[in-house]
């Protein structure tokens, strides 16, 4: 211990309870900048353009104006998180529209069915994937294979259809 | 405009048994119960399953019989898939409304008042469709002046009591229509009057909603308090209470009965050790500290061999959020409280009078800045990321144990379908 002055240790306001929760630093700033500095740090950083290159050194690098973000696969599949869910598929009554035993399929339950559209149904207490096709003779659920037969459905409303299939996933 | 709040008070219809029909349309129109941790008590019914007279909270064993022969569906409770539900449910909700409180894992508050909307029924009727479709939950959904009188219109809603629900909405905010209806509620059904305060008020002479709508605001304030004089103003239909922000919990417990029963002290270590990084798995999430551990064991009082049961608290010098710090001392504890011999079927920790991380008292006698402590708050933080990254219990403590022989039975769990990729639904 120090006999007097000086500092003193874990005096004060403990760091890190201001307005950015955690502890800060003086930064010297041009007066040209401030507005596009405080800008990027109430956006926590992310208004900023990305470059991966020095800028003034030598030639442009071509690339630069193709650069993107990496490619997000569940914003790039699934439209409606809430509302999505994948589900596991037994058996290979679809096996013509690529979807096989095993794989797995996203269900959008959000959107309205459209003539054509593979779907989840639950029939007799369980759940089948089947195409669905609304024509003259009334609505069907059509297997993509030969060796199964049609299903006629009988009296459609509003829950019927369990989901819409979006997309297969297919591990090759 | 008008300013006058109004308030809609959605609820999803016995949840957790909606939840497991999802993935199980053959159990559409079956009678259904889902039960507690340990499958001990009945937590939740299907409507089928109440019209059989099976009981809110009682136990199984109880209504095995009855259970069986009517071929119920019985489930173990599957929080893991109810959570994701809600938390579906609630994200759905918040797309379609501005103010919104969610009030438990199946309910949720929202202003009507502050959106531009022309039919308020029909503007329900829709959030309820959407949210069928989408998530194939049922919900009811009530319309009132204040939340306590919405709390009533859902009552009314759910279960189409008086013919009052259109597509399952009851508007209430007609007075005509209120002076009509509450005095057939009952003041149980009242939201925030327990026990307690309904057999005060029964001693008064107040038996229904209206009687106590009606009540001198002074005596029910004497005899009440606040909170009373709070719910006489909300079933006029002068709002006292707000839509909130979930305020961070002041308390949390942690607590289960064991599998089995559990004589040895290594065991209710592991236990112990366990409920604590549970506890303070949701206490660092909330970004709280607690200031006080509280530990209990207890022998099963449904059985005739001797009893036993003790609980201790410590209180921590300063307040802390540091997992090891908390497993050792609760281990001290018990070494305190631990008698052999003795037939152990419970064990739980709590954690008291949780205060914000960031606000703190210090000591005035303790270096409390100590490199140490530091260094131990790298180690949680790392040992949460690896976990956050490769699932629960990834990397964890080793007196949580391996074996743990004494963990909860959940013998009839449905699948973790939104959860698990191994455990997905499967489509023929």
């Amino acid at each position: 211990m120090k006999k007097r002055g000086g500092l003193r240790i874990g005096a004060g306001r403990p760091k890190g309870q201001g307005k950015y929760q955690e502890p800060t630093k003086p930064l010297r700033v041009p007066l040209s900048l401030i507005g596009k500095i405080s800008d990027f740090i109430n956006n926590k950083g992310y208004c900023l353009p990305l470059y991966n290159c020095a800028v003034q050194a030598g030639f442009p690098s071509p690339a630069d104006d193709y650069i993107a973000q990496d490619i997000d696969l569940n914003k790039y599949l699934i439209k409606h998180p809430t509302a999505t869910f994948l589900v596991r598929v037994i058996g290979n009554s679809m096996i013509k529209a690529g979807i096989n035993q095993d794989d797995v399929l996203i269900v959008d339950r959000s959107l309205e069915v459209r003539n054509g559209n593979i779907v989840i149904v639950a029939i007799n207490g369980e759940l089948t994937v089947k195409r669905f096709i609304k024509n003259a003779n009334g609505l069907f659920l059509m297997p993509e294979n030969d060796q199964y037969q049609p299903i006629a459905i009988k009296e459609f409303n509003e829950n019927t259809i369990w989901g819409v299939v979006t997309n297969v996933i297919h591990k090759v | 405009m008008n300013n006058s709040p109004i308030f809609a008070l959605i609820d999803c219809n016995n949840f957790y048994a909606s939840c497991e029909r999802v993935f199980q349309p053959n159990l559409a129109n079956k009678p259904i119960v889902v039960l507690s941790n340990n499958d001990g008590c009945i937590i939740a019914r299907s409507n089928e399953a109440k019209a059989l007279g099976i009981e809110m909270g009682a136990p199984f064993f109880k209504f095995r019989q009855l259970i069986e022969k009517n071929q119920v569906a019985v489930f173990s409770s599957n929080y893991t898939f109810y959570g994701d539900m809600s938390n579906r449910v609630m994200k759905s909700l918040q797309m379609m409304v501005s103010d919104m409180e969610i009030y438990s894992i199946d309910e949720a508050f929202f202003r009507l008042d502050t959106m531009a909307i022309n039919c308020h029924q029909e503007f329900c009727s829709d959030i309820r469709f959407k949210i069928n479709k989408w998530l194939g939950i049922p919900t009811s959904i009530g319309i009132a002046s204040t939340k306590t009188l919405a709390k009533i219109a859902n009552h009314l809603a759910k279960k189409n009591l008086y013919n009052l629900a259109k597509n399952s909405v009851v508007d209430f905010r007609d007075k005509k229509l209120q002076e009509q209806i509450l005095p057939q509620i009952a003041l149980k059904d009242i939201w925030g009057i327990g026990k307690g305060m309904s057999q005060s008020l029964h001693k008064i002479g107040i038996t229904n909603a209206l009687q106590l709508r009606d009540a001198c605001e002074m005596q029910i304030d004497k005899l009440l308090g606040v909170v009373g004089k709070r719910i006489v103003y909300e079933l006029r239909g002068v709002s006292c209470l707000e839509i909130e922000d979930i305020a961070p919990r002041k308390n949390i417990l942690s607590s289960k009965s064991f599998g089995k029963n559990v004589f040895d002290k290594t065991e209710l270590q592991e236990a112990l050790a366990n409920y604590v990084v549970r506890a303070c798995e949701k206490m660092r999430r909330q970004k709280t500290k607690t200031q006080a551990l509280m530990i209990y064991i207890r022998t099963s009082p449904f059985v005739s061999t001797p009893q036993y049961q003790a609980g201790l608290t410590h209180n921590f010098a300063i307040a802390t959020n540091n997992v090891q710090e908390i497993i050792a001392c609760a281990l001290q504890l018990l070494d305190k409280i631990y008698k052999q011999g003795y037939a152990y079927k419970k064990a739980g920790v709590m954690l008291l009078d949780l205060i914000d991380e960031q606000k703190m008292q210090y000591d005035l006698f303790i270096n409390n800045h100590n490199p140490r402590q530091q260094k131990k708050e790298i180690i949680q933080q790392t040992i949460e990321k690896i976990n956050q990254n490769n699932g629960r219990n990834t990397v964890f403590y080793a007196i949580q144990g391996v074996k743990r022989s004494w963990a909860m039975q959940c013998n009839q769990r449905s699948c973790q379908y939104t959860t698990n990729v191994k455990e997905l639904a499967k489509v023929i």
